[in-house]
């Protein structure tokens, strides 16, 4: 019983590879809506993320402190996002203007449909994707639970597959299981779970469900106490994966008993 | 209606979609240095063209021009 005591300080989720790239974590943090500086730091080196997403807006004439220019850019991959879009051409201006702000060729490709459930848009998502794949870009592609639209963005070249757990900030968790499962088993680029975590239980039913990861950034950056919140997205993330993988048991309609029924005194 | 004629010779120009008025050949990065932000942190498109970095020196900015300077901010 005690040799699995040393496995288990040091077991952790392998690596994500996700195109030419090794991440060392499964958890994706996104830098908006915190207080402060401070608390953005910490709530990211508490969540483990090495991917952080980001957003490519007007600079503000009023000057306002912008929270970014305290995050050690050298530790952290910088995910740029093109949230705010609602048509595929915005999307992709978006994506150049931040590849010239030195930020590379990988882009969370966000094309929006409706700004009350902020859906994607599917018609201008896939053409924005395609457009982007063939200028050379590494599009990590939001999308809704539907497992055909998951499947046309594979084809036209995504390097991940992020389907919303529930609307984006709604901290509704996973409301469709079962098209989520469906799209992970059917895809064969990694499928991340992007949007609607409210706890950390939802980040581990999206990693039961077979996720190689998760996005999210209100859950942690509008909870109380953020960084609390933080550490607690990484260990939900990891139980997640190890249960995944460890097989659960089948779900039964009555009790099975867990100590033997013989040799109970009395009888 | 706006006053071309002014003394300064300014030119009137469109900048992250509200009006501004410019000194006449303004470059963009005389522009970008009077803005409230480190010059290397932003990307600049003028008329929905990206001006490259290195163009930025170069590159005189005409009246009723369309100019937008970003950066990189929090975001999900």
């Amino acid at each position: 019983m005690n040799t699995e005591a040393t496995h288990e300080a040091t077991v952790q989720p392998t690596p994500l590879q996700l195109g030419d790239r090794t991440f060392r974590s499964r958890l994706f943090v996104g830098t908006g809506k915190y207080d402060d500086a401070e608390t953005m730091n910490g709530a990211l080196a508490a969540s483990g993320c090495e991917v952080v997403t980001v957003a490519i807006r007007r600079v503000d004439l009023d000057a306002k402190d912008n929270l970014l220019s305290q995050l050690d850019r050298e530790r952290y991959f910088l995910l740029p996002n093109t949230a705010g879009c609602f048509n595929a051409e915005d999307a992709i201006r978006v994506s150049h203007l931040s590849r010239e702000l030195g930020l590379g060729e990988w882009v969370k490709l966000e094309v929006l449909g409706d700004k009350k459930t902020l859906l994607p848009d599917p018609v201008g998502t896939l053409e924005a994707c395609q457009i982007l794949v063939d200028e050379g870009f590494k599009v990590l592609v939001y999308t809704s639970d539907d497992p055909v639209m998951a499947l046309r963005l594979q084809d036209a070249g995504a390097t991940s597959v992020m389907p919303a757990g529930s609307p984006i900030g709604s901290g509704q968790g996973v409301l469709n299981p079962n098209s989520l499962s469906i799209i992970i088993e059917q895809l064969d680029v990694p499928v991340i779970i992007d949007a609607g975590v409210g706890t950390a239980s939802d980040v581990t039913i999206a990693m039961e469900l077979g996720a190689e990861g998760v996005l999210l950034n209100t859950g942690i950056a509008s909870a109380k106490d953020p960084i609390a919140m933080a550490h607690a997205m990484r260990h939900a993330l990891e139980a997640g994966w190890f249960a995944a993988r460890a097989g659960r048991i089948p779900r039964r309609r009555y009790a099975l008993a867990s100590s033997p029924s013989e040799g109970v005194i009395g009888e | 209606m706006i006053d071309n004629q002014s003394p300064d010779e300014g030119i009137e120009v469109c900048l992250n979609g509200d009006p501004q008025q410019l000194p006449l050949g303004c470059t963009v990065s005389s522009l970008v240095k009077s803005l409230p932000v480190e010059p290397t942190a932003v990307a600049v498109e003028l008329n929905r063209t990206i001006v490259a970095r290195s163009l930025h020196e170069t590159t005189i900015i005409e009246p009723g021009d369309h100019i937008e300077v970003v950066t990189i901010i929090g975001g999900g």
